[in-house]
């Protein structure tokens, strides 16, 4: 499903954020990556986005070498991953039904599926009821439930969540933590990058330490 | 693209000018501020041309024959004129004619019988001529020289001073209006350049968002161009508009309080003026709207 080898990613000022970092991971894992700031996290999620280039080594996702992935295949290659950030990254001026809808109309979804799809993926976060509430109406826990309805909306193998919680208070952190869960139990793989130990020990899910670019530990959740 | 992507983009650029009213206002305000002066320019320099043609219009070459010269030679001359590019018009005035005209001109009723007493014998016999008329003063000298190298032409009269003064007017006229026009482009490029740069900061954020949910790059950019062009198309007919009344009102004040101006000058009418100036205005406000829209988001599709 996700494969790197012996990726590095080295910065045109000369910072080397990733050094030779080797992973695999299975279809249906879910897996965490953690790391302090600055341990390249970040990095790692840009590569997979294919935003960055690696500067040696290899990624396959779904299958693709992301080496032969060429500019104008790069949209089609992220619809195949859903992607939610720290910031949510909403749409500010459009509602909670047109930020989901919005990533089905960028796939070029007949209207008729558009009507069905999202109503259903909405229900799946629990907010079909706020359908037409603007982001800045809703709780951040609220805005990262949209974040996720988003990505799950044109059913991607791969969920990549960049720090979810980190602008959550305890108690929506955990809320998202149990949806992205749920949604691993479908089916879909979900690797979620995070600082949020408490989280992740009870989670009791793969954990990947990545420490100075590297992989400094693999742990199977127990 | 499906068609009911086509009409979602279409409907989420006209959206996105409600949306970022502020920015939309600027960019229709500086828009319709450089068409409008270029409209204003435009305008004067088509009717400054337009009277400095009416003046050369008037300027005519006159070219006497040998005496005795025969029809034929007289019918030579003419095909010669004829033949010269900035000839406008000419006309043959017998010797007849310009003695006709010279009573009428100079004697008139007081003094017909000075002219009775010459009875059938012209006075000017000999001052038959042709009366050339040019589209370009700027070539009465080269005419006049050719004029002197055919057989049979006795005299050119022209009026030098009068063309070198039209010429150099008009070159001071199109020098004026080609600096005026050059700067006016500059200022627009600088404040149209200062309103992209607002508008990229202001949707760089909703770019990346696309871009990274998998938009293509034209899924991206059809709302922002629809934007544009709209913008763009505002940003001219209302300049247009402007214009239109503003040149109807000050021709028709200028008609009304200064009537003695009227038969010294003629404003060029209003349909001639917007036979150029529409479409000029048009391409440029869709233009600019069309690359400023492209240039808001080609650097953050590199996403």
């Amino acid at each position: 499903m996700i494969k790197l080898d012996k990726v590095s990613k080295t910065y045109e000022a000369g910072v080397q954020a990733v050094r030779d970092l080797s992973l695999h991971i299975m279809p249906g894992e879910f897996v965490f990556v953690v790391g302090d700031s600055g341990s390249g996290k970040s990095t790692l999620i840009k590569l997979l986005l294919k935003e960055l280039t690696p500067t040696s080594g290899r990624i396959v996702v779904n299958g693709k070498d992301l080496a032969g992935v060429k500019h104008k295949q790069i949209p089609e290659y992220r619809r195949k991953i859903g992607v939610v950030f720290q910031d949510f990254r909403l749409l500010q001026d459009r509602n909670v039904y047109d930020n989901v809808a919005f990533a089905m109309r960028v796939v070029d979804s007949a209207p008729r599926e558009i009507k069905k799809r999202v109503p259903h993926v909405l229900s799946l976060v629990g907010l079909q009821p706020k359908y037409r509430a603007l982001p800045k109406q809703l709780s951040g826990g609220e805005q990262q439930r949209v974040a996720i309805a988003r990505a799950l909306v044109n059913n991607p193998k791969i969920i990549l969540a960049d720090e979810p919680t980190g602008n959550l208070d305890g108690n929506n952190a955990w809320e998202i933590m149990r949806l992205l869960d749920e949604i691993n139990q479908r089916g879909t793989t979900v690797v979620v990058v995070t600082h949020n130990m408490e989280i992740v020990r009870s989670m009791r899910k793969r954990v990947i330490t990545i420490k100075k670019g590297m992989v400094t530990g693999d742990e199977e959740g127990m | 693209m499906r068609l009911s992507s086509l009409l979602y983009n279409f409907k989420q650029g006209l959206l996105n000018i409600w949306r970022n009213k502020m920015f939309s206002l600027a960019s229709i305000a500086t828009m319709t501020a450089c068409i409008f002066l270029f409209g204003v320019f435009y305008s004067i320099g088509i009717n400054f041309n337009s009277m400095v043609k009416a003046a050369e219009e008037g300027v005519a070459v006159t070219v006497y024959f040998e005496e005795n010269c025969s029809q034929d030679i007289i019918d030579a001359i003419g095909k010669a004129i004829e033949s010269r590019p900035e000839v406008l018009r000419y006309k043959f005035v017998s010797a007849d004619d310009a003695w006709a005209s010279f009573q009428q001109e100079y004697l008139g009723d007081e003094h017909a019988s000075v002219a009775e007493s010459f009875a059938d014998d012209n006075p000017l016999a000999d001052a038959a001529n042709y009366e050339i008329y040019l589209n370009d003063v700027s070539k009465q000298t080269a005419l006049v020289d050719f004029l002197y190298e055919q057989d049979g032409v006795r005299e050119v009269h022209q009026s030098e001073d009068v063309a070198r003064t039209l010429t150099d007017f008009n070159k001071l006229i199109s020098g004026i209006s080609v600096g005026v026009i050059i700067i006016l482009i500059a200022v627009a490029v600088f404040l149209i350049n200062n309103t992209v740069t607002v508008g990229i900061s202001v949707r760089s954020e909703e770019i990346a968002i696309m871009k990274y949910i998998g938009a293509k790059d034209a899924f991206v950019r059809a709302p922002f161009l629809v934007e544009g062009v709209t913008i763009g198309a505002i940003g001219s007919i209302i300049p247009l508009v402007l214009m239109y009344f503003l040149y109807s009102s000050i021709m028709n004040y200028v008609a009304g309080r200064f009537s003695a101006l009227g038969s010294m000058f003629t404003f060029v009418p209003i349909a001639d003026v917007f036979k150029v100036l529409l479409p000029v205005s048009m391409v440029l406000g869709l233009g600019i709207g069309f690359i400023g829209s492209r240039l808001t988001i080609i650097r953050h599709l590199k996403v």
